[in-house]
């Protein structure tokens, strides 16, 4: 009865997923630099970085259905762990620059020459190597969680107060990261860079390799994802989502497992966030904005929560269709983001997979659900 | 204050000492003024089936906030095992220290499966690492069947806990807490809304479970209290208004007044 555990971890919608994961980071490099420009089937550089973009928003919306979908954690300022991730490679992507900035100072950065500033700060030291700004993307989001995690759920604050600390957090950290004495760049953030690894963040095979390079993070989130919400641990977390008391009441320290997703959830949006970064080349402190964390909430809620795969689809569906209507009707792109959490929350609770799933059969041997009005009402109010 | 609450905790039948399985001694607690719990002392044998009865707001259930950590008292200690003092612990130090509790409104996990349920409450290591490297084996299979059978929910063993009955759901938990296999259960109300089959069924399946655990019972059903053939402790206003076997304290003339407000 029970089975394996990798049949366990890697059910149908895993596999599916990560199938469609791997066609993809296998097709669009092969249609970008092999296929002749001229061909219909080439994919330009502008759509590979486009596509790179949406992967790490898919990242950053699987960190956050890990934490809301399965543990009840609302955060509104996942936004800032993804931002912090991305300055920690900023700050790498910066100290590559060298004496090629307008300034050419060897050390400093330009925003700090400018700035009038003499010495890097302690806090730049150890960005020129590659395997120390790593460690600090996981690092800084790591354990700005770690803190707020552990007063927060420790003096366990929950539902609506957490959602709107988390989001006082990343817009207290925005206007930090707006201060140009605060080290990062001020306003402008940190842009201009040059090599990453040694390539030239430019270029067309550099632009792919990080393609690649995302769709292999998302794909070792999802998994890692999967191991977790598929053990007890996972069992834990959502019986701490439905009945947060009656779990400690049963002897699990609540906070404890809390604490765990939500350190590992900001570490995975902290590296969707590093990878975001070089493909589009500039981070500032606007990424910290309240609004970009909600919107994060909004893909996991249309692509369905819960389901981890879902929330894939949301982060890279409702990014889509905002690239074509900001190009279409740039007025209406906001409109459109409104209505659509509206009538997901209305007619999709469930969101896009959820709806999906109730559409199909229920597989041989799952429990049936009983007739329609029976479901509507399961009260037995009938 | 009576009686049973001025006798001295540790003292049992003449040549053998046994420390009582739960002592509470002088227990207050109010909210904004009212006193919810009044100089509350009574204790519990190891091994004694227990009821706790008393009319709405006799603070029942604050009692049992007390005892399993969800609420501090004001003054007052609470001893388990005659020298754990739960009021320095949180729930989640208590539930491992061997106290399960079943709540008024059933509470179990909606969307796990009865099966899934039956596996949080199995008694284990409760850490974080410890649940994300947990193998269910043969010997843990078979103590929730075992619990299922004793439950009769086998049949129902991989539906979602959410769709049972009332009734069910009662059974479900009062099975959670038997898998915990604590040393002392606390059940708050179990006959609650159920059907009288039902009540008689739940009143046969705790005279079971007291034959091997502690158990203390909240409930306000006479009949209920009646099938479980235990002894009795009445709370009015937050103290002990009375204790002994049900025929006894039915003929308290203060029992009868607060009952029937005479």
């Amino acid at each position: 009865m029970k089975p394996f555990p990798l049949v366990r971890i890697l059910d149908r919608g895993a596999v599916v997923l990560l199938a469609l994961l791997a066609a993809v980071a296998v097709a669009v490099p092969i249609l970008n630099l092999a296929v002749p420009e001229d061909s219909a089937a080439h994919v330009s550089t502008y759509v590979v970085t486009l596509l790179g973009k949406y992967i790490c928003y898919a990242l950053l919306a699987l960190s956050i259905d890990l934490i809301w979908g399965y543990a009840g954690i609302l955060s509104l300022g996942h936004g800032a762990f993804f931002a912090l991730g991305g300055y920690a490679m900023g700050m790498y992507l910066m100290r590559q620059i060298g004496t090629r900035g307008v300034y050419a100072h060897p050390m400093l950065p330009d925003f700090m020459v400018f700035l009038n500033w003499k010495e890097l700060p302690l806090y730049w030291y150890g960005f020129d190597s590659f395997a120390y700004a790593a460690v600090m993307i996981l690092l800084a989001p790591g354990l700005l969680a770690f803190v707020f995690g552990w007063f927060a759920f420790r003096s366990r604050v929950t539902g609506v107060y957490l959602s709107i600390i988390t989001q006082a957090m990343t817009f207290a950290l925005m206007l930090a990261f707006f201060r140009n004495d605060f080290g990062f760049g001020g306003n402008n953030g940190l842009t201009d860079f040059k090599d990453i690894l040694g390539f030239n963040v430019q270029a067309e095979a550099t632009r792919n390799a990080l393609f690649v390079s995302s769709c292999i993070a998302l794909a070792l989130g999802f998994l890692l994802c999967r191991c977790i919400v598929t053990s007890k641990a996972g069992k834990v977390l959502v019986a701490v989502r439905d009945a947060e008391s009656r779990t400690r009441f049963l002897g699990y320290r609540v906070e404890y497992y809390k604490l765990f997703v939500f350190v590992l959830s900001a570490c995975m949006a902290g590296v969707a966030g590093a990878l975001y970064v070089p493909q589009v080349g500039i981070i500032n402190p606007g990424e910290f904005a309240p609004a970009n964390s909600i919107e994060a909430v909004i893909w996991v809620a249309v692509g369905g929560r819960g389901t981890l795969y879902g929330a894939v689809i949301g982060g890279v569906l409702v990014n889509l269709s905002k690239t074509w209507l900001t190009g279409a009707a740039p007025e209406i792109w906001l409109y459109f983001l409104g209505a659509l959490f509206v009538l997901v929350t209305l007619l999709l609770p469930k969101g896009i997979v959820g709806a999906l799933s109730s559409m199909k059969p229920r597989p041989h041997g799952s429990p049936k659900r009983g007739p329609f009005l029976a479901r509507l009402f399961p009260r037995r109010v009938l | 204050m009576n009686a049973a609450a001025a006798r001295p905790p540790a003292i049992g039948a003449p040549g053998e000492a046994r420390q009582p399985i739960l002592y509470l001694d002088g227990v207050s607690v109010s909210f904004d003024g009212f006193k919810a719990l009044d100089e509350l002392s009574f204790y519990v044998d190891p091994g004694e089936l227990r009821a706790i009865i008393g009319p709405n707001g006799a603070g029942k259930t604050t009692m049992m906030d007390v005892i399993t950590g969800k609420t501090r008292p004001d003054t007052g200690k609470v001893f388990f095992k005659g020298s754990v003092d739960l009021t320095k612990l949180d729930e989640a130090e208590i539930a491992n220290l061997g106290i399960g509790r079943k709540f008024q409104k059933p509470t179990v996990f909606e969307s796990h499966t009865v099966f899934e349920n039956l596996e949080l409450a199995l008694k284990c290591d409760r850490t974080v690492r410890a649940s994300l490297l947990f193998r269910l084996c043969g010997e843990h299979r078979d103590k929730i069947d075992g619990v299922l059978e004793t439950t009769a929910l086998t049949h129902l063993c991989d539906a979602p806990a959410g769709s049972l009955s009332h009734g069910q759901k009662q059974w479900l938990e009062i099975g959670m807490l038997l898998i915990q296999d604590p040393d002392l259960l606390l059940v708050d109300e179990p006959a609650a809304g159920m059907t009288d089959a039902e009540t008689a069924q739940t009143a046969a399946l705790l005279r079971e479970i007291s034959k091997t655990h502690s158990l203390v019972v909240v409930e306000h059903d006479m009949e209920f209290v009646r099938a479980l053939e235990s002894k009795v402790t009445v709370l009015h206003e937050g103290s002990v208004l009375a204790e002994g076997s049900l025929e006894a304290v039915q003929q308290d003339e203060r029992v009868i007044e607060v009952y029937l407000g005479r």
